[in-house]
């Protein structure tokens, strides 16, 4: 029955969209829209967009209720759950499936709906009217989708008496929060997409669009971060390699719209301020949602081999692909014909604060399309010619450093350039000493590490210029205001440059972190593959590495081999005891390893356990050799930390105080959209 | 030619992007062709299309009762059911590596003996790469 209920209310949820949300794109479809109630309208949408996120919600909670009692007479959970799996992670596999995990987009596109209808209350009826309308056609899109083609209540009758189990790897407790938080992302940016499409519809941009749009796409590319953070993170610790990037197609497809939605929110912030680049703003938003759409089909249509991609049936990547080309190439079609309305805006000299932000998006677009060919390309060489061919790590990294590199550098000059037009010797001349005592050091510190490499200098100057060029522009803010003649203390002082400057802070010297980390880690890491018997010790840098043995153990879906590990450091002093493991699941006689990680500021440690070694004639069996893996990471935890800043900074600009929509802010909006002549 | 020195000046402009446009796509495609890697299977490994010299990935099965190790070191056989390489390792082993099942190795061929630098098994119980999935069917 619950089965049954489940996919009524997803049913109910899609009639309601799709019914709702045409009528109102049919009646919104002209400039000027008479004898549209518009009041009514968006009382109408506002209802149908809390409605159907409600039905949804109650039809994922539904599917977990289902996955909680193990019901196996639904193929879903039959499939995908097991009666061994811990109860936290028999919810977790509610979207640990195809079907699931797409079911929780459409929740989270419809939570994203409720939650524009929310907040939306003072932007001008029409524009508000139509933002809702292109986000319920998209619910009814992809619940449709959903509905058709990976309907997660399929009965399977008669029932299993025993389920396939939840891919061990997922059996992870970030992997629990992993999709959900990539998901926010992706779907977020269907905000952007739908404020950007609706300015296209209505044919011109308010100058308070930006400003609208920009905590919805900030929120969005936050929640983004977070979701590749944890994905690298679970890579990191599960996959039992000690890689955190392996530069895979779906970490690409990911990757792509953060790109995007990156450039998008710098974007933002000119046409915010400045009234300028308007024409690419749009731009950036349609492509920001086509790349998640993309990132979507990638993974989901089984055209990737890989962990992520569950579903193998053909029809889904059709549908998806179809439904992708309708809504990219309808809104790109609008914005060819509507973006010469729009315009560029506001003019700006070479060397101004818009041109380093521009230059921002160029770089991080340059970027994008270096991923995408490198992604996309032996997919289309294969259908075209039949060879199977991919790209590696190297080229990524061959590409993504002359490319992003330099973006460390110009973002350390670009605060403190004027908006407009300013002079660049100016804003150098004060960061010359700085620039050179950080070059000092970096290559200190690189010929101390040995051996010296120039792009390591090259990297580790660039995070210290950026973090210094950040914090003393926020240090000379502050100061500024006190000059002008403001007496209150230093936190009144902060509160005044505004949630979105310090979020910019945060975020900026999260990406200095994140450069220093990077460089540190992929000079310095250090690989070693090797036969250890108990008792035998192997010195890594500064630290001893004792394998004390192994031993049987069990949980509560698998049987383990537990080996043992003492890290020392200096005189046999033990720091941490390594515990890796080589865990069985019972459900699918998968094997799999879980590394030992000693977590540290400067340096991880990483021991993963591989396989017994056969004795040699004549050895006893105690004395059974492991081959053993080990690693240290320096900085490692500072990419880490500074994926959690970008994320962190990009949440705080959400409370200022210049997001907050009052009514007052766009007085007569509706009167101005009205009044403008019909262009359809 | 040009008499305005603003115009000049934009000429200049656009002369610099477009030098800068041009080797960014030219860097690209070349860090592109370099890493190419293409995928063989054992078949054409043995009629010799795979270029030596060269990072290539085979991939097939793992042929049943060819694993043989020796401390850190493994060789087995990679086989597509109709012919197979051999081929040696040194290192710690995917999870997922187990003799009858899938695997992907890259390396390169060197005196007959196809010497991998890294071994992917697919985190997939059901994988086949796609060619002899098709072929077994």
């Amino acid at each position: 029955m619950i089965a049954e209920i489940g996919q009524l209310l997803l049913s109910l949820a899609f009639a309601a969209s799709l019914v709702i949300g045409l009528q109102h794109l049919w009646g919104l479809r002209r400039v000027a829209a008479p004898g549209v109630d518009l009041a009514a309208a968006n009382r109408i949408l506002g209802t149908t967009a809390f409605l159907t996120f409600v039905l949804v919600a109650a039809s994922f909670g539904l599917l977990a209720t289902l996955f909680m009692g193990s019901d196996f007479s639904v193929l879903n959970v039959a499939e995908n759950s097991n009666t061994l799996l811990p109860l936290q992670y028999k919810f977790a596999a509610t979207w640990g499936s195809h079907e699931g995990s797409f079911l929780l987009w459409n929740l989270m596109l419809c939570g994203w709906t409720a939650a524009v209808a929310l907040a939306s209350n003072a932007l001008a009826a029409g524009y508000r009217a139509r933002v809702l309308t292109l986000l319920l056609v998209l619910q009814a899109f992809f619940l449709l989708f959903l509905l058709s083609s990976s309907n997660p209540f399929e009965r399977l009758l008669p029932a299993v008496a025993e389920g396939r189990d939840l891919n061990p790897l997922l059996q992870d407790p970030f992997m629990v929060i992993h999709p959900p938080m990539l998901y926010m992302g992706y779907v977020g940016f269907a905000v952007a997409f739908a404020f950007a499409v609706a300015a296209l519809m209505e044919g011109r941009l308010d100058p308070t669009w930006a400003r609208w749009s920009r905590p919805w796409a900030n929120a969005a590319w936050s929640f983004l971060t977070i979701g590749i953070l944890l994905g690298s993170w679970w890579a990191y610790r599960e996959l039992g390699w000690g890689g955190w990037w392996f530069w895979d197609p779906v970490e690409n497809a990911s990757l792509m719209p953060w790109l995007a939605g990156t450039a998008l929110i710098h974007s933002l912030a000119v046409t915010d301020k400045r009234d300028a680049l308007k024409s690419w703003t749009i731009l950036l938003s349609l492509v920001a949602f086509a790349l998640s759409l993309l990132g979507t089909f990638l993974v989901r249509s089984g055209v990737l081999t890989s962990v992520h991609a569950f579903a193998t049936d053909p029809k889904r990547g059709i549908f998806i692909l179809s439904m992708l080309m309708l809504i990219v190439g309808a809104s790109l079609v609008l914005y060819a014909l509507r973006t010469r309305d729009i315009g560029l805006g506001g003019r700006f000299g070479k060397v101004s604060r818009e041109s380093f932000l521009l230059a921002n998006n160029v770089l991080m677009s340059a970027a994008l399309g270096a991923v995408m060919l490198g992604t996309l390309y032996p997919l289309f060489a294969e259908v075209l010619s039949g060879r199977k061919m991919s790209v590696g790590p190297p080229y990524f990294e061959a590409v993504f450093v002359p490319l992003l590199l330099p973006a460390a550098y110009l973002m350390a000059v670009a605060p403190n350039l004027r908006w407009k037009e300013s002079t660049l010797p100016a804003v150098l001349r004060p960061m010359l000493l700085p620039t050179l005592a950080a070059l000092l050091l970096a290559t200190a510190a690189v010929l101390w590490l040995g051996p010296f490499k120039w792009l390591t200098v090259l990297g580790l100057t660039g995070a210290l210029i950026l973090a210094w060029g950040t914090a003393d522009h926020a240090r000379r803010q502050l100061a500024k205001l006190s000059t002008n003649g403001d007496s209150g203390s230093l936190g009144a002082r902060a509160g005044k440059l505004g949630a979105s400057y310090w979020g910019m802070v945060i975020a900026h010297l999260g990406v200095a972190a994140f450069v220093a980390g990077v460089s540190m880690v992929k000079s310095y890491e250090f690989e070693r593959d090797l036969v250890m018997k108990p008792a035998e010790t192997v010195q890594v840098g500064s630290n001893r590495i004792t394998f004390i043995g192994v031993d049987q153990g069990s949980g509560p879906n698998y049987v383990t081999q537990h080996g043992v590990f003492e890290l020392t450091e200096g005189e046999g002093k033990v720091i941490y005891l390594m515990e890796p493991q080589k865990r069985m699941y019972q459900a699918g006689r998968q094997v799999m390893t879980e590394a030992a990680i000693d977590y540290g500021m400067f340096r991880d440690v990483y021991v993963s356990l591989g396989e017994p070694v056969e004795p040699k004639p004549g050895e006893a069996a105690s004395d059974q050799g492991w081959s053993v893996r080990i690693y240290v990471k320096p900085f490692m935890a500072w990419v880490w930390i500074a994926c959690l800043m970008m994320a962190i900074g990009g949440g705080t600009t959400l409370f200022d105080r210049r997001y907050r929509l009052r009514r007052a802010a766009a007085p007569a909006a509706d009167a101005a959209s009205a009044s403008s002549p019909a262009q359809a | 030619m040009i008499k305005s020195p603003t115009r000049r000046k934009r000429l200049l402009w656009i002369v610099a992007i477009a030098v800068a446009v041009v080797a960014t796509a030219w860097g690209v495609i070349r860090a592109f062709n370099d890493n190419m890697v293409f995928f063989y299977t054992p078949t054409q490994v043995l009629a010799g299309e795979a270029p030596s010299g060269r990072s290539v990935r085979i991939g097939g099965m793992v042929e049943t009762g060819s694993v043989q190790r020796e401390g850190l070191t493994i060789s087995f056989r990679m086989t597509d059911l109709k012919h197979s390489v051999p081929v040696s390792y040194t290192g710690v082993l995917p999870d997922l590596f187990r003799e009858g099942k899938g695997a992907v190795a890259q390396g390169e061929l060197k005196s007959g003996v196809f010497s991998a630098s890294e071994i992917l098994a697919k985190h997939d119980e059901n994988y086949m790469p796609p060619k002899l999935g098709k072929d077994a069917k």
